[in-house]
Order: C-alpha cells, then structure tokens, then sequence
C-alpha cells in the first residue's frame, strides 16, 4: 500500500514536469511565432524580398498555424529548435557545450551558499539574539536587496581591480569562477540560512524534541538527528530555489565576466537577432528548472512522512 | 516610561489598538529602522515626482571635456552646484541623472506591481471563493508560471515584441502575479467557510458583493505585505532588464542603465556605476524593511509587542 502511494506521487509530480514543459513549449511558440512577427524579429526592418521568403521557409511559416504549432511543440519536446541563423548550424548542439560552464558556475554557487547557510542557520537557531543570528537576518535582508550585477562590478573593482586576486572575465579555474560565483552566492546565502533557522526554531518548540531533550540525549544528536530531520523539507525546498535563482540570473552574470555559459549564449543570440537559438536557450533553461522542482518534489516524498502515508 | 508601557500592553493586544493614521504614525516612529527606510522610500518617490525641480543639472546636457570626472568636479554649465557625484563618460552629470532615474524605478515599479497584484489577487480569490474546476484551472496555470524563470521569459518577451513603456511593464507583471494568487487563495478559502460568510450567504448577498465586502478586506493586509516586497523585486527586475539594454530607451533615464554605461570604466571611473547601484540599494532594501515592520504589524500577536517592544526577538522566538 506505502509504496503504491509513493508510486503515485512520483508519478502524479512526473506528469506535472512534463505538462510544465509542454506549456513552456507553447508559450514560447505562442510568443515568437503569433505575439511577434518572426520575419522582423529576425531581420529587423527593411529588407529584400527575397531574404524575406528565405527566413519564411526555414522557420516554416508559410505552414498553417496549427501545422506549425505541432511542429514546434514536438520538436521542442525532442528538444529541437531548428537551425540557428547566426552560425548555420542546429541550435541544440551549440546550447548543449555551453552547459558545462553554466554546471561548473551553477555548482559552484550551490557549494559556497547551501552548507554554509545550513550550519550557520542552525547555529543561529540555537542562539537566537546573538550577534550570529543578528549577523545573519542583515545579511539576508542585504541579500534579497541586492543589485546583483550592480555587486559584480563592485567586486570587479575590489578583488580584481585593486586587489589583484581574481580575474575579471573569461572562462578557467579559481581565479576565474570565484568572482561570478561570489555574486550569485550572495542572495541564496542569506536565504538559506534564514530559513534553516526558521525552520530549526519552529521544531525547537515542538513536543518530540522536548521528549528528546527529556531522555538525556545529547544535544547535537537532537539538532541534527531529530529537529534537522524534520526541518529538511523546507531547507531542500530553499536549496532548489538557489539552483533556479543562479539559472535564471545566468543571463546577467554570466555576461559581465564573460563566462561561456547558455546564459551569456542567451544575450549573444538576443544580439545577433536569432530566435531559433534564443528559443533554444531559454527552452534548455526552463528544462533544467523544471528538472530541479522535481528533483526537489521527489525528494520530499522520502522526507515528508505526511506524504509517505497519506 | 516602563510603567506607562506595561499600561498600554492590554490595549494594544486586544483588536482595539490604535488605528488608522494614528497606527501608521505609531508605526514608524516606534523603530529607527522602520522611520528610516520611509524616510529614505518618501525622497525617493519626491526625486521622482519633481526631478525637474531637484536636479542641479539637465540630465541629458553633455560635455565631453568633462567626460568621467570625479565627484565634486566644478561644473562649466554651472558655477553654483559642482559634480557632486561625478560625470558618466559622456560627461553628464550623475546625481541629476539619478534623480531622473528614480522617476523609471518608482512608475515601474508601482505600475507593475499594480497590474501583476490586481490580476494575481483577484485570480487567487476566485479559485479560493468558488473552488472547484475552477481554482483547479487557476492554480495549476499558478505551478506552470511559478517554475517559468522569470527575467529570461521577460527577456524573451521583450526581444518579440520589442522595447516601449508598455511593452516593458507587461513583460516584467506578465510572471509575476503568482504569488498573490497563491497568498489570494488560501486567504481566500479561509474566509470562505467562517461564520460571517455564511450569514451574508443566508441574507441573500451576491458573490461579488460579498468576495468586495466580506472577504476583501481581510484577505487585503498578506497581499499588501506581499506587494511591497514585489516593488523591491520588480525595481532590481526593470533595472536588469536596462542593464541589458532591452529597458526603456533613451532619453529615458535608469538606474540599470547608467550601471551598465560606468562598466567598461569601472577600473578609472567607478563613480559612473557605483552611486546609482548605491541608491538603488538602499531604495530596495528599505522596501524590504518596511516589508518585515508590515508583517510584524499585521500580526495582531506580534502588533503589541512589536510596539512595545524592549527585546525585540527573544519574545518571539522562545514562545
């Protein structure tokens, strides 16, 4: 019966991801092709008829809409946008080896950010008023606040121009990651660490670790085995937002320093007029958003007893 | 003093605490914080509202000779009122230019919020009101949205339909009336079944006159909270879609933009990127003070302590 309910939840959150995708498809088509002229969007204004008819065949619109329509959803449902304008060549493969750099800098952020904020969230939960908790809710309003290519700058200036530590743009190992990651790290910081305090408070105050604390166990097997425990839904919830976040805040960071990634590929595509490849990029990066909430989603299904036995 | 505060505790913490006016005022002169981050929104939203007045400088008048020049720099234009700030590479004056620029933030921000609030609460409290098929459709419309990335699906939108005003105020309230939906709805659903509902269901009430009367009101303080969050995010949103020059155009001023314009001289003339990112900041981050003085507030367990408070947190945090 227990795994039979898990079973559909999985299944139930499966579909719910592929439903996302199917809808993104759509609106992404729906923008591009029937909100916007493709013909312009490419081209821009002003030109021969005959390029005209050229951009009209390779986009396909001199189809029906629902023809093209189906086309599209199926193709990017397979993950296929075409070929890109700007280098005559399918969109996909170009998306695809710039994802390692997006990885790396993704990664990265979700290393410097995730386990701090966890141990000095729950350190804080353990002293509230003191100068870590206090330290803790500016810095994650600070965060939430924050202008984050604004900070790249003033980090570009600080470590990089003036310090001399890190480089400031360009695709390499430490001296390059550290300062895109840095700003990316700022904001899911502070919120992971506030929430983990929140959470860790809230199970403080709950009977079980009270009877915990009764039986004489030691308090670090409390913290971490039984208030950690069930604090982590809303701890792995926050995680993947700081994946998301750093995803959708690619586009800007990613292009300061010039770090090769679908972000940055995103702005050039923007530039240089291409929709297939811009469709590509940010259909690639709504795919790996929607990857990440389910991975979050499964993961409650080992987490959250309410859902284990519903 | 202490005596008089351990008088007033009752008062407050029971619903008849001061109202109105004279709660707001209460309010902010209760917390530095709280007096400080008005304080700092109320000269924003007058730098916007007579820029013309306030700026020493045209915001637009160039003067190559004096192209990135260091704060306080005399100007040629006029003797009276130097650089303050400093001049952007094509030697404009910044702090006028950043008075321009809060008129951007402010109209935006408010703007989008407005639209993305009204839409986003009036959906949530349909689906909460009337249930059914209904916020089935609304809330799994809500989970599609929520996992679209916001700033790259603004950005796409943008780049189809081009820059413009509006075209600019659509795309950034087009993914972000969600979370209102969400907070509308189980609002919503709470007050759906209470007591005083069901009395105006049984005197014959329409829907829409009690969802306006009955309901409205009590779902309107979390939603208010929420917005002014939302002007914070939507402010960093606008200014990062200028950044990557698909905001508003010239001669339209931004904050976002003129941090763009200081970056290839962000090694010989920080000034140009330095003070508008500043003041954007801090604008940002007194809304979200705000934001949190409105959430203690409206909690009507936290109002009174908030108010008469002598240790702020540990009350709160060891029930």
């Amino acid at each position: 019966m227990r795994t039979f309910i898990i079973a559909r939840y999985l299944i139930r959150r499966l579909l719910h991801a592929v439903l996302v995708l199917f809808a993104v498809a759509s609106i992404v088509f729906f923008l591009g092709r029937v909100v916007g002229d493709p013909v312009r969007i490419v081209l821009g204004v002003e030109v021969p008829e005959e390029r005209v008819q050229a951009v009209r065949d390779q986009l396909g619109l001199n189809d029906p809409l629902p023809v093209q329509y189906i086309r599209f959803v199926s193709g990017a449902l397979v993950l296929d946008f075409g070929d890109s304008f700007w280098q005559k060549v399918p969109a996909l493969p170009l998306v695809v080896e710039r994802l390692p750099a997006t990885f790396a800098l993704t990664g990265t952020v979700f290393l410097m950010a995730v386990p701090l904020g966890i141990v000095l969230g729950t350190l804080a939960a353990l002293r509230p008023d003191s100068i870590l908790d206090r330290g803790i809710s500016v810095f994650s309003m600070l965060g939430v606040s924050m202008v984050d290519f604004w900070l790249a700058l003033m980090l570009i200036l600080f470590f990089a121009v003036q310090l001399g530590w890190f480089k400031t743009s360009g695709y390499g190992g430490f001296q390059y990651i550290m300062l895109p990651a840095l700003t990316l790290a700022v904001q899911p910081f502070g919120r992971v660490a506030q929430i983990t305090r929140s959470a860790m408070l809230d199970q403080f105050d709950l009977p079980h670790i009270g009877v915990a604390r009764a039986k004489g166990l030691r308090e670090r097997r409390i913290v971490f085995l039984h208030a950690m425990k069930n604090a982590a839904v809303p701890i792995v919830t926050i995680a993947g937002d700081t994946i998301t976040s750093v995803l959708n805040g690619s586009v800007l960071i990613e292009t300061i320093f010039a770090w090769p990634g679908v972000g940055q590929l995103t702005l050039l595509g923007l530039g240089r007029r291409d929709l297939p490849l811009v469709e590509a990029t940010v259909f690639t990066i709504a795919l790996l958003v929607v990857i990440v909430n389910l991975v979050v989603d499964l993961s409650y299904a080992y987490l959250n007893p309410k859902i284990r036995y519903q | 003093m202490a005596t008089q505060t351990a008088r007033l505790q009752p008062t407050i913490e029971s619903s008849s605490g001061p109202q109105g006016i004279a709660l707001a005022l209460r309010v902010i002169f209760a917390d530095p914080i709280t007096f400080t981050s008005v304080l700092v929104l109320l000269i924003v939203v007058i730098m916007a509202t007579s820029a013309n007045i306030l700026a020493p400088h045209d915001p637009a008048l160039q003067n190559l000779r004096l192209r990135n020049q260091p704060p306080m720099t005399a100007s040629v234009s006029d003797v009276t009122f130097p650089h303050v700030l400093g001049t952007d590479q094509l030697g404009r004056d910044i702090l006028s230019r950043i008075i321009f620029g809060a008129r951007t933030s402010v109209v935006i921000g408010l703007l989008t919020t407005a639209i993305s609030g009204v839409f986003g609460s009036a959906l949530g409290i349909i689906a909460g009101y009337y249930g059914g098929w209904i916020d089935d459709l609304i809330m799994r419309m809500v989970d599609i949205v929520m996992s679209i990335p916001s700033l790259l699906f603004a950005l796409l939108l943008l780049f189809i339909v081009g820059p413009g005003f509006w075209n600019l105020v659509l795309a950034l309230a087009a993914f972000r009336w969600m979370l209102y939906a969400r907070i509308g709805r189980g609002q919503a659903l709470n007050y759906r079944n209470s007591p005083f509902v069901d009395a105006a269901v049984a005197i014959g009430s329409s829907d829409a006159g009690i969802i306006w009367r009955h309901i409205l009101p009590n779902v309107a303080s979390p939603l208010i909270i929420l917005a002014t969050t939302e002007v914070a995010i939507l402010i960093l949103a606008e200014a990062g879609l200028s950044f990557l020059g698909f905001g508003l155009q010239t001669p339209s001023v931004s904050w976002g933009g003129m941090i763009n314009s200081g970056r290839p001289y962000i090694a010989t003339a920080w000034w140009i990127s330095a003070f508008p990112g500043l003041v954007m900041l801090v604008t940002t981050l007194s809304l979200n003070l705000l934001a949190a003085t409105l959430r203690s507030v409206a909690d009507p367990v936290q109002r009174g302590r908030w108010l008469n408070r002598q240790r702020p947190h540990r009350n709160r945090n060891r029930r």
